[in-house]
């Protein structure tokens, strides 16, 4: 496959960035996307030029680093996949593809396509936890029973990754499905329970200082999510965090 | 409850409880205008109560109309917010692919209903406001419907109302699930609330219509 790559390139946070054209030939339809941008560095680096910048680690869709938006969409055009699961088969020969960085203001370009998104790392540690004691005679979790329904919707919400493609999607760079995940995971448990209030105050709270847009319920975050975190989620934290408000 | 209204999700609670209350607003506008079709005695009877009545006159009014300006300006608050959560726009966004145009458009479809505003309260409001408080004229409880008609023989006030009541349908088609989600409704009742405001968001407006286009080929 031959492909015309329109990357955005930025040499750092400061520095305005601009579209670079790319001609890239010989992609099998086999690779991912990611392969294909190794295809694309290696070429680079041969001409002497400063290979792409962007985000991975896993390869396989659990860590939720690479985070391309890719032909207006983050995680390119498939669903429920991260950018390293989406295969070049999805692109037709000839193609011309544009590659952004996830863009909000609380997810600043580090260089070209990587961002940096440690403004969900606070908010996860504003609140995205249980304080147990360790140091004691802690109690065996699977000694707890707990009903099938919470527990499957417990499971769901904690499949989010925190990969940031919930903010890329949103015309607001809302982050409400990434914390209502996060609030959720646990709220819905009875170890994530006795917390829950001060959760929700503190994680909102956090989340309203990063900077993130205002949910319109626009649902492009959920059809986005690589982990395909439901809307409902959203509804339920704004729930439990005016309940929350009326307790505290 | 300073905390709530100074977090997001207490400005979308304020937006949606604005909105669900210029809904509730919205059909009871609807029922009065409606009578205008049925019976020309009927629409006299309520809206002279309506324009007489001291509760309504110097109470509901003024709520409705804080209600209208707080939503609106709350509605441009919140756009000017969410347009700076993102300085650097995408050269390539597809919004099409996860969306509907009228969830990413509240802020257009609201500043022509917010337009149409301005031309009923130049229509309607201003003029029952002269002849009651400026020209002090006697009241009349038989001169309501006759005003009515009076405004729709203009066949392009009937268009511009009906391009409106579009806009309108548009926005309440999202804004009224938009609202219940933001409250925090209980998702058991997602499917129905979204029924409800497909059948609200579409008739109502669509009923409007309707009535302005009757009275225009009522004077013909």
């Amino acid at each position: 496959m031959k492909l015309f790559l329109k990357i955005w390139r930025q040499k750092d946070t400061k520095s305005k960035g601009s579209i670079v054209n790319y001609e890239i030939d010989g992609i099998s339809p086999d690779m991912s996307f990611l392969e294909m941008m190794d295809v694309l560095n290696e070429k680079i680096i041969l001409n002497g030029g400063d290979p792409v910048a962007f985000d991975h680690d896993c390869r396989e869709g659990i860590c939720g680093s690479c985070s391309m938006f890719i032909n207006g969409e983050p995680h390119g055009p498939d669903r429920y996949v991260t950018t390293c699961q989406l295969h070049m088969r999805k692109f037709k020969d000839g193609d011309t593809i544009y590659i952004e960085p996830f863009r909000a203001k609380s997810f600043p370009v580090i260089k070209d396509l990587v961002v940096d998104r440690s403004s969900f790392d606070r908010i996860q540690q504003a609140g995205g936890y249980i304080s147990v004691n360790t140091s004691g005679n802690p109690q065996d979790a699977n000694a707890i029973p707990i009903e099938k329904e919470s527990a499957d919707k417990a499971f769901d919400a904690a499949t989010c990754i925190g990969c940031g493609a919930c903010v890329a999607s949103c015309k607001n760079s809302s982050a409400m499905l990434f914390v209502s995940a996060k609030v959720s995971q646990f709220s819905y448990l009875p170890q994530g329970k006795v917390e829950s209030t001060d959760r929700v105050l503190n994680m909102v709270k956090q989340m309203d200082e990063e900077g993130f847009g205002n949910c319109t319920n626009t649902g492009a975050c959920h059809v986005e999510c690589p982990k395909g975190i439901s809307l409902d989620y959203i509804t339920r934290m704004n729930s439990e965090y005016l309940k929350a408000n009326i307790k505290k | 409850m300073k905390r709530i209204f100074k977090s997001s999700i207490g400005r979308k609670l304020a937006m949606a409880l604005s909105g669900l209350f210029l809904i509730v607003f919205l059909l009871q506008h609807f029922i009065i205008n409606f009578t205008s079709v049925i019976d020309p005695k009927i629409f006299n009877a309520f809206s002279h109560f309506m324009g007489n009545n001291p509760l309504v006159q110097f109470i509901l009014q003024p709520i409705l109309i804080a209600g209208v300006l707080f939503h609106f300006i709350m509605g441009f608050v919140l756009d000017w917010q969410n347009r700076k959560a993102r300085p650097v726009k995408y050269v390539s966004f597809k919004g099409s692919s996860n969306s509907s145009l009228v969830s990413r458009n509240m802020i257009i479809s609201g500043i022509v209903v917010l337009s149409f505003m301005a031309l009923h309260f130049y229509d309607f409001w201003v003029p029952e406001m002269k002849y009651k408080y400026i020209d002090v004229l006697p009241e009349n409880p038989d001169r309501y419907f006759e005003e009515l008609v009076h405004k729709f023989e203009d066949p392009l006030r009937v268009g511009i109302y009906c391009i409106s009541f579009i806009f309108l349908a548009l926005h309440l088609v999202h804004g009224f699930a938009s609202s219940f989600k933001s409250i925090g409704t209980n998702n058991k009742y997602a499917g129905i609330i979204k029924k409800i405001s497909y059948y609200y968001g579409i008739l109502i407006p669509l009923g409007f219509c309707f009535i302005a286009v009757y009275h225009y080929y009522s004077t013909i």
